[in-house]
């Protein structure tokens, strides 16, 4: 199975990735690779194994619903690049 | 054409845990900015995410109260985005092992028939931040208190035929979902917003046509109006040979119109996959046996229960059953009131009137449902009349006094029933009255009817409205026909 630098693109933008012409090809080349061995895992009969959600054999453990944590705003918005009136500023998004 | 109108809706419930789903972080409405936004909830480098009991609890119990399968084995997967008030760059979801299976919600129509609704699934997910777009020197503003927010989201198979049948639908999830208690209900806060797929198809043709989303609609009126105006929008196209776009759209209710979100569309390849970080969730019998427990009367077994016990029709039971804080409080105006039909009859004229019109909860009404039905109670003995009662009403309302005896005193509205007192006054009355006398014995029994008021007016001024109307009428025809 191949990867088309369509394909490639595609998925870099959705993952706000820039890539240049260059590095499409070495991901072509590098991607390909991954997907020969994918194709080699799809010839096992897996007929009879239920799709596996995590390698852990282990079940999730949950928390009580108790409220732990306290306001630590000042120490987050410390390092944050820009903060107004507690509010995180990031460039205009308008949909 | 005849078009047949195909509705499904998408339903975001917030569930009213007291930590986010997967943090310890407060879920608490209203608080300052960012203050309820810990490490996880920003996405930091290095946390793991730990699920919430009681947002597992709140989802399987919902799933048991629309007689759901629960999924015992729950998988999370991450539906991959990018948008300023999602800091993960991912929402954590459900897709293929969601917690609730198919199952089913009953509606009733306003025509007194019942529709079965299907629910194709429901599942856990977290809610994004908010985005504020007032002008912050040409930012935006994001507030992340709400990320991580747990929510259920309840997907209907396309089984709506009607603006009127999804609104009812939408009504009846807002009712069973606060009488679990999973949710507060508050749609001006956003605890429910419903998302609309809507097509249309030639009457008789099996095959759907094809859909459009419309987004993020937190009324029910909004929903109905955005229904109608999608509706027709689709119309307009098909009878024009056009073809519908598969499309999300936004309605804005305040210029009834709508609008393509199509950077959205191009953006809508979510690449799921399982999230690494969380392991799969089992729910054993005990859990769902917990669960089981805790289930609270819910409203189908409510009204039945209303109609049986209180012996109310089934459009008051409906109206009174929905609500779980409604049905409390007119169980309490009944207790003290003893009379359930006035009881019923005050808690949804007057009260609900009034709640409406002031736009306020039940929990933040100035009158109690004791109070109330201390009134009831003096209205059925006849101790003040209906036009008196709501002058009580008027007074408890407005903390003008908060004993119903104390006001019918200190009102002057205590209702005279004494017969030989009204008895007098009526003689009196018609001792001035001798030519309308003569027309009223003269005219038919429906000319007679409408004469009545004549005498009435005169009768309730002369005993200062608190003659007995009802007692006045019968003394009065007596007078007449004899």
């Amino acid at each position: 199975m191949s990867i088309s630098r369509d394909d490639i693109e595609k998925v870099a933008l959705l993952a706000r990735i820039r890539v240049n012409d260059q590095q499409v090809a070495e991901l072509e080349q590098d991607l390909g690779n991954i997907l020969d061995l994918v194709d080699q895992l799809q010839a096992a009969d897996t007929s009879n194994t239920a799709p596996m959600a995590h390698p852990l054999d282990a079940v999730q453990r949950l928390r009580a619903d108790e409220v732990t944590e306290t306001n630590q705003r000042e120490a987050y918005q410390a390092i944050a690049p820009a903060t107004e009136a507690g509010l995180y500023l990031v460039p205009k998004v308008i949909d | 054409m005849q078009w047949d109108v195909v509705i499904g809706l998408e339903i975001h419930v917030q569930l009213a845990t007291n930590s986010k789903i997967f943090s310890g972080s407060s879920t608490a409405y209203g608080a300052e900015p960012n203050t309820q936004a810990n490490a996880v909830d920003l996405a930091m480098p290095g946390t793991l995410p730990v699920p919430n009991e009681g947002a597992f609890r709140d989802a399987v119990m919902f799933g048991l109260a629309i007689d759901a399968e629960i999924g015992r084995r729950s998988v999370f997967e991450r539906k991959n985005y990018f948008y300023p008030d999602l800091p993960k760059g991912y929402q954590t979801t459900q897709l293929e092992q969601p917690i609730v299976g198919p199952g089913h919600v009953e509606i009733d129509l306003p025509d007194g028939s019942s529709k079965t609704i299907r629910i194709h699934h429901a599942h856990l997910e977290e809610d994004a931040g908010k985005s504020l777009h007032e002008d912050f020197h040409g930012m935006s503003g994001i507030d992340l208190n709400r990320a991580g927010t747990p929510l259920i989201e309840v997907v209907t198979e396309p089984d709506m035929r009607s603006a009127e049948e999804a609104v009812a639908f939408a009504k009846k999830l807002h009712s069973l979902v606060t009488s679990l208690g999973i949710c507060d209900g508050d749609m001006s806060q956003g605890s429910m917003r419903f998302d609309v797929n809507i097509s249309l198809r030639p009457k008789g043709q099996e095959a759907f046509g094809t859909r459009t989303e419309t987004k993020n609609l937190n009324s029910f009126r909004f929903m109905e109006q955005a229904i109608a105006h999608e509706v027709e929008r689709q119309m307009d196209i098909l009878e024009d040979g056009g073809e519908i776009i598969q499309e999300t759209r936004l309605y804005n209710g305040d210029r009834d119109e709508s609008r393509s979100m199509r950077s959205k569309e191009e953006a809508n390849d979510y690449r799921y996959f399982p999230c690494p970080d969380l392991l799969p969730v089992e729910i054993d019998d005990s859990f769902i046996d917990d669960c089981r427990s805790r289930l609270p009367e819910l409203p189908d077994a409510r009204k039945a229960r209303f109609k049986e016990q209180y012996g109310l029709n089934d459009y008051d039971a409906g109206l009174l059953s929905g609500d779980a804080r409604l049905a409390a409080f007119f169980e309490e105006v009944a207790e003290h009131g003893k009379d359930a039909k006035l009881a019923a009859n005050w808690t949804l004229g007057e009260f609900s009137g009034r709640l409406n019109a002031e736009d306020k909860a039940i929990n933040d009404a100035p009158i109690s449902g004791a109070q109330l039905g201390n009134l009831i109670v003096r209205i059925a003995d006849d101790s003040v009349s209906s036009a008196g009662a709501k002058k009580v009403f008027e007074a408890l309302w407005s903390g003008d006094g908060d004993n119903v005896d104390a006001i019918i005193e200190a009102k002057g509205l205590k209702q005279v029933s004494d017969t030989g007192e009204l008895e007098k006054l009526v003689d009196d009355v018609l001792a001035g009255m001798a030519d309308q006398i003569q027309q009223y014995r003269e005219a038919d029994d429906k000319k007679r009817k409408k004469l009545m008021g004549g005498f009435m007016g005169p009768l309730m001024k002369a005993s200062k409205g608190q003659g007995n109307p009802k007692l006045f009428t019968e003394i009065l025809k007596k007078k007449l026909e004899d």
